[in-house]
């Protein structure tokens, strides 16, 4: 039986019942009094020299307040990076400035140049349109290669060359991966582009400035995963306001998936403007706004080799990457080609040699940052299609080669730095194997070929590093932040705690969720627990969510801080019933004292806390709050096996994911329902990516895909059903609660089940010669494929 | 400007505006209904689906003018009586048939005329309707069964954990 409260149960989400009714609070729906209405201006070509801007006559349509351009913020910080890569020569990687807007070039289509502020948007609308821009075009960097050459364009004149950085890793075993794949019975290689995605989280970001001229306090309200983030570095490094005169609120946001870690320029702006015009100042942005400014994800093209022994064993891996950074450096943009990627190389396999090179570039695109699962996405498929070639040239079994090659003892260090400390992949394999019904293909590939239909089954494994990140390492390897988070439990009087987290949820379930796992340690009803998160003035300084780190960092922080009121108790609960604290027991909400049976309620002790008449006052405050950081001491590695089976329409090439099934070990579970629904959710943009979505950029510089009439968004009738299970649970061994996290899984591990699916479904076809289409597998692409 | 009178939610509201004032606009933003919500500017997402006169319409399509006389609802209309979820809006909440939230008033307003014109709709009859309603956090599965559930049909044998 399912547990029906507390830490395993279903519990229906909270959050629910206001989405459902239309009473959630998102940052579109805060509209201050008084406020103005900001419009950008930005770049409608990808690379260009700003000869001049002319605001004269917008300045002058009716409702303009004021037109404010790049001299305006010539003594304002630019957006920072926050994070430094070395390169493989030990060098900083070269970082460009960043303005918030554009001084002197324009370095993508999007780039903001200018912002008109007015009494309506419709008016700060007109306006806009007659802000004159003389733009001298110059030759734009596209393709990452030809960025590169000799001779190529300048993203950024003052930097060498338009190379962020060439990374090699771990550059001490190139060498003897190379002597590896020298004396190797079989070398499989493989090109591949993992290709450019935009995130797409269905609300648009927004930003409402405020200023107090009585205190002298800005706030801004923002469509963020991570407020405490974006207060640090809007403060510290760009507008220079000290972090207790600032506060940032990320209401309820509607998904992120990455695109809302980043510190933004609409964000800097609305906060300065608002001080500036001593009045709030609202930017919401359209969706084709969104198309060129919120980062995109992925963007790499690779080669990689697998050298293998006769018996199919893994003796090295070695590959080399373009990683595109866009026309800026975002803010965690660095690490995804590198750290998030580079450590992933191993997967779940005992390869003992591993050399990866990246060389990340300017361009003049849209800046490139982490997208679900970031990096790790990128590993996965480069891995698990070449295993599967593999596979194919060696005459074995896609399955047998996997498990043959898997890590079976734990703690395992891998040649890529990271220790996986826990896991068992046959388990999920076997797993697989069973709720995907594989034996039962052979019957449905018959049924598929009587109705004239190509069939395929493809299937991968995958393991992921998140529950992002001990700070030491992470300072290590160039980041500019530690990666703790954070967690206040305040209990009231009448015994109703407040839980305030550092972390952020825009979709997860966390007010749900996280009230389970205190509710659980205490023995209280859940609904007794209130989860507060989202707004710098009432949460402790926490990193936020990205990198399924919120339950395993972030719920450690909670399960650490409920431990400490739960030592506070016991003793005010000792005073009470005149016993040693040592002998206090809690259960289901009430205090006994081991072996009789005296006990006090929970509620009388929180009462005894904040009306201390009974109390030992000598040794103990009153109140009843704690806080806690927590720094995890390593990573989680959540890991994995999907299968997928596709149906290919010859004539057409068109491709349907018939059937789809996931069993990933996630560790322990707080809520199942809740999990699945991640799960299906990171499938879905898998399989859009693997199908579907594309950034498409023309010659020129501009993004062809740049709506949702453009850019093919996976819709309800391009999904299956998923069957998912978590039912294989090897517990994380280094945080309390033995969580891995479950929030990118699916976008990490799905990409290459299509793939090899629709592989596999050509060549039982007959069509031998195709081992790889390149995403997404377009009807066009596997049609093309077909005819040789 | 130009008055425009209509029914919201069951009362009449009547308000000046421009020519250009998209319904979506009138409902947020004055009459501060922001349970509709706007995800695109090209009439693809369906965050913003309303009901006129009983149709599913997405309201950043269509002009507060051309509404002059209509009976709207939105999202904020769709609770029972007694200000409880409707089984509808149960059966979203029941089977977790929803995350962020953003898509949600949209997809309830289009699965909400679907099942008024279709009571027991397949699979794929509710996978076409909502085609164009987008969502990004679920992969649709959690909705389909939602709506499937709320339609009275057993939904127990799908794609179980």
């Amino acid at each position: 039986m399912p547990k029906d409260h507390g830490i395993g149960a279903p519990s229906k989400r909270r959050e629910d019942v206001r989405f459902l009714t239309g009473q959630g609070r998102y940052t579109d729906d805060i509209n201050l009094h008084g406020q103005a209405h900001a419009v950008f201006v930005r770049s409608q070509v990808a690379h260009g020299r700003l000869n001049g801007l002319d605001t004269t006559a917008a300045a002058a349509m009716p409702g303009v307040i004021r037109v404010f351009t790049g001299a305006d913020f010539a003594g304002v910080g630019g957006l920072p990076c926050g994070w430094q890569v070395t390169d493989r020569h030990g060098q900083p990687m070269q970082e460009p400035a960043h303005p918030v807007l554009a001084q002197g070039k324009v370095r993508h289509v999007g780039d903001p140049i200018a912002v008109v502020v007015a009494e309506t948007l419709e008016q700060a609308r007109d306006a806009a349109e007659a802000v004159e821009v003389d733009v001298e075009e110059l030759e734009p960097v596209l393709d990452m290669k030809a960025a590169l050459s000799d001779g190529a364009p300048l993203v950024h004149d003052d930097l060498t060359s338009n190379l962020c950085y060439d990374w090699g890793f771990v550059e001490e075993n190139r060498e003897a991966v190379n002597a590896a794949f020298e004396k190797a019975h079989h070398v499989t290689k493989l090109e591949l582009v993992n290709q450019r995605l935009v995130p797409n989280a269905m609300e648009p970001r927004v930003a409402v400035g405020d200023y107090n001229t009585g205190t002298g306090d800005s706030t801004l309200y923002t469509t963020s995963q991570n407020p405490h983030v974006i207060r640090l570095l809007m403060g510290a490094f760009v507008l220079g306001i000290p972090e207790h005169k600032l506060r940032v609120v990320a209401p309820d946001v509607g998904g992120g998936f990455g695109s809302k870690i980043f510190h933004y320029a609409e964000e800097a702006f609305c906060t300065f403007a608002a001080k500036a015009l001593r009045r709030p100042v609202k930017w919401t942005c359209t969706r084709s706004e969104s198309f060129i400014t919120d980062a995109h994800g992925r963007d790499h093209v690779t080669r990689i080799e697998l050298a293998l022994d006769a018996e199919g064993n893994f003796q090295a891996i070695r590959t080399e990457t373009h990683a595109n950074m866009g026309a800026y450096l975002s803010t965690f943009a660095p690490s995804v080609p590198t750290w998030l990627h580079g450590t992933l190389m191993a997967g779940n396999y005992k390869t003992p040699l591993i050399y990866v090179n990246v060389k990340a570039v300017f361009t003049n695109t849209v800046p490139v940052d982490a997208y679900r699962g970031a990096g790790r996405p990128e590993a996965t498929y480069q891995l698990e299609r070449l295993i599967d070639k593999a596979a194919r040239e060696l005459g074995m079994d896609p399955i047998e080669i996997r498990r043959r090659n898997f890590i079976t003892e734990f703690p395992y260090a891998t040649p890529v730095a990271v220790e996986y400390d826990t896991g068992d992949y046959n388990a999920t394999l076997d797993k697989l194997i069973e709720i995907a019904d594989l034996a039962g293909f052979d019957a449905r590939l018959a049924e598929s070929k009587a109705r004239g239909r190509l069939r395929g089954l493809g299937i991968n494994c995958y393991i992921e590093a998140c529950g992002i990140a001990p700070s030491h390492l992470v300072g290590q390897l160039g980041a500019r932040a530690g990666l703790y988070e954070s967690a206040t439990v305040r209990v009231n009087a009448t015994g109703g705690l407040v839980v305030m987290t550092g972390s952020h949820s825009h979709g997860q379930g966390h007010e749900t969720s996280f009230a389970q796992v205190v509710a659980d340690m205490i023995g209280i009803d859940e609904n007794m627990v209130e989860i507060v998160h989202g707004d710098t003035a009432n949460t402790p300084m926490g990193m936020g969510t990205y990198g399924s780190r919120s339950l395993a960092v972030g719920g450690s922080a909670m399960v650490r801080a409920t431990e400490k009121i739960i030592a506070k108790a016991k003793k005010i609960a000792a005073h009470l019933m005149e016993a040693s604290p040592e002998d206090i027991e809690l259960k289901d909400g009430a205090f006994t004292v081991a072996g009789t049976d005296r006990s006090v309620a929970w509620g009388d002790v929180t009462l005894a806390a904040y009306v201390p008449h009974n109390y030992p006052l000598e040794e103990l405050e009153p109140g009843l709050e704690e806080t806690a950081f927590y720094d995890p001491n390593n990573f989680t590695y959540p890991a994995g096996a999907y299968a997928c089976e596709v149906e290919v329409d010859p004539e057409t090439g068109k491709v349907t994911v018939e059937r789809f099934a996931a069993a990933d070990d996630f560790g322990n579970i707080v809520n199942p329902m809740i999990v699945d629904g991640q799960v299906h959710g990171g499938i879905a943009q898998g399989i859009g990516q693997a199908l579907l979505e594309r950034a498409v950029y023309d010659e020129y510089g501009q993004l062809l895909s740049g709506s949702y009439m453009d850019y093919a968004m996976p819709r309800a009738d391009d999904m299956p059903f998923f069957t998912v299970d978590h039912s294989c649970q090897t517990p994380c061994t280094h945080n309390p609660l033995g969580v891995k996290g479950c929030g990118e899984a699916g976008a990490i591990g799905s990409p290459p089940a299509v793939a090899n699916a629709v592989v596999d479904a050509l060549q039982r076809a007959g069509h031998a010669s195709v081992t790889h289409i390149d995403m997404p597998l377009t009807p066009a692409r596997v049609w093309a494929a077909m005819q040789g | 400007m130009t008055k425009v009178t209509m029914t919201v939610n069951g009362k009449a509201v009547c308000g000046e505006v421009e020519g250009r004032t998209l319904l979506v606009q009138f409902l947020r933003e004055r009459l501060g209904l922001t349970g509709t919500h706007v995800g695109c500017d090209t009439s693809q997402c369906g965050a913003c689906v309303v009901h006129v006169d009983g149709r599913a319409v997405k309201s950043c399509t269509m002009l507060a003018l051309e509404a002059e006389g209509a009976e709207v609802t939105t999202i904020e209309g769709m609770a029972d009586a007694d200000g409880g979820l409707s089984s509808l809006q149960q059966a979203f909440q029941d089977h977790h048939g929803l995350q962020c939230g953003f898509c949600t008033p949209g997809m309830v307003m289009s699965a909400a005329a679907l099942l008024a014109e279709n009571p027991r709709p397949s699979e794929a009859e509710i996978r076409g309707y909502l085609s164009g309603n987008i969502c990004r956090c679920t992969g649709y599965h959690n909705i389909v069964k939602a709506i499937m559930a709320a339609s009275g049909q057993d939904v127990s044998a799908i794609a179980a954990e």
